[in-house]
């Protein structure tokens, strides 16, 4: 059945209205997807974090949010891509409370902690590809 | 739009409407520090029900408006963090610091009178 709503958005971020518009976009994507409550709340500060991170980092770059329909299971895949300067140690940048950005260094270990699925790449002069999965708990 | 900064007596009360760019976060943080010494206000209240999120720019930020106030003499409290909102600052691992929080008006006004009070006795 086609309702005429896409089942995946992409969002260009290079400014900070572009953060509001990715979470406000994942948070009418995950609605549709079945999440309710605290989850489209969590969903959408995850975003918030991973879109934060592109502007302040890399200036420029890409939210794609897409409806995940597998395996009986429903859920969101957020990837954020930029080609900035990559992170040179991922280990020290998933670590609490790390930030060369002036933050309070806790968009990556905080987005990995709101959802189910978590996965960065990132190479120096490249850039970072981080993709972040949630799915929509039963019962 | 800017945030509306309302006055009551000797109260600040910034009732945020829509969701917040981080531009327009600090430029609130930056009016209400520049307001708390022009009204010698006691407290500063934010109403934060209209936030979608309150990810780690935006608990930072409110941080940094009730420090600042705090070192010009008035006390911050936040009102209207929803149920979700605050399961979610958990799992972000985020913390408030020196800003207090309420469930409503009238129990952020009772904190301030609180506060008023304590300054009064150290006086």
């Amino acid at each position: 059945m086609s309702t005429g709503v896409p089942d995946a958005r992409r969002i260009t971020i290079d400014r900070d209205a572009d953060i509001v518009a990715a979470r406000q976009a994942g948070r009418e994507l995950a609605s549709q997807a079945g999440f309710k409550g605290s989850d489209l709340t969590l969903i959408a500060t995850a975003i918030s974090e991973v879109a934060r991170n592109i502007v302040v980092y890399a200036k420029r770059g890409e939210i794609s949010l897409t409806l995940l329909d597998e395996d009986n299971r429903r859920g969101l895949q957020v990837v954020a891509k930029d080609e900035g300067p990559g992170i040179p140690d991922i280990e020290k940048a998933m670590r609490d409370g790390f930030s060369t950005g002036g933050s309070l260094g806790l968009g990556l270990p905080g987005a990995r902690r709101l959802m189910d699925d978590f996965e960065i790449e990132s190479r120096l002069g490249v850039g970072t590809t981080v993709t972040l999965r949630k799915w929509v708990r039963r019962g | 739009m800017s945030v509306p900064i309302l006055k009551l007596g000797d109260v600040l009360i910034a009732s945020i409407q829509l969701e917040q760019t981080d531009a327009e976060l600090l430029a609130l943080r930056d009016r209400l520090t520049g307001q708390v010494g022009d009204a010698r206000a006691q407290g500063v209240i934010i109403d934060v029900s209209a936030l979608d999120v309150m990810d780690s720019f935006a608990t930072r930020t409110l941080r940094a408006i009730a420090y600042s106030s705090r070192l010009r003499g008035a006390h911050t409290v936040v009102v209207g963090i929803s149920p979700e909102v605050a399961f979610s600052m958990v799992q972000l691992g985020l913390e408030l610091g020196a800003v207090s929080t309420a469930l409503d008006l009238d129990d952020a006004l009772a904190q301030i009178e609180e506060h008023r009070r304590s300054e009064h006795r150290r006086a």
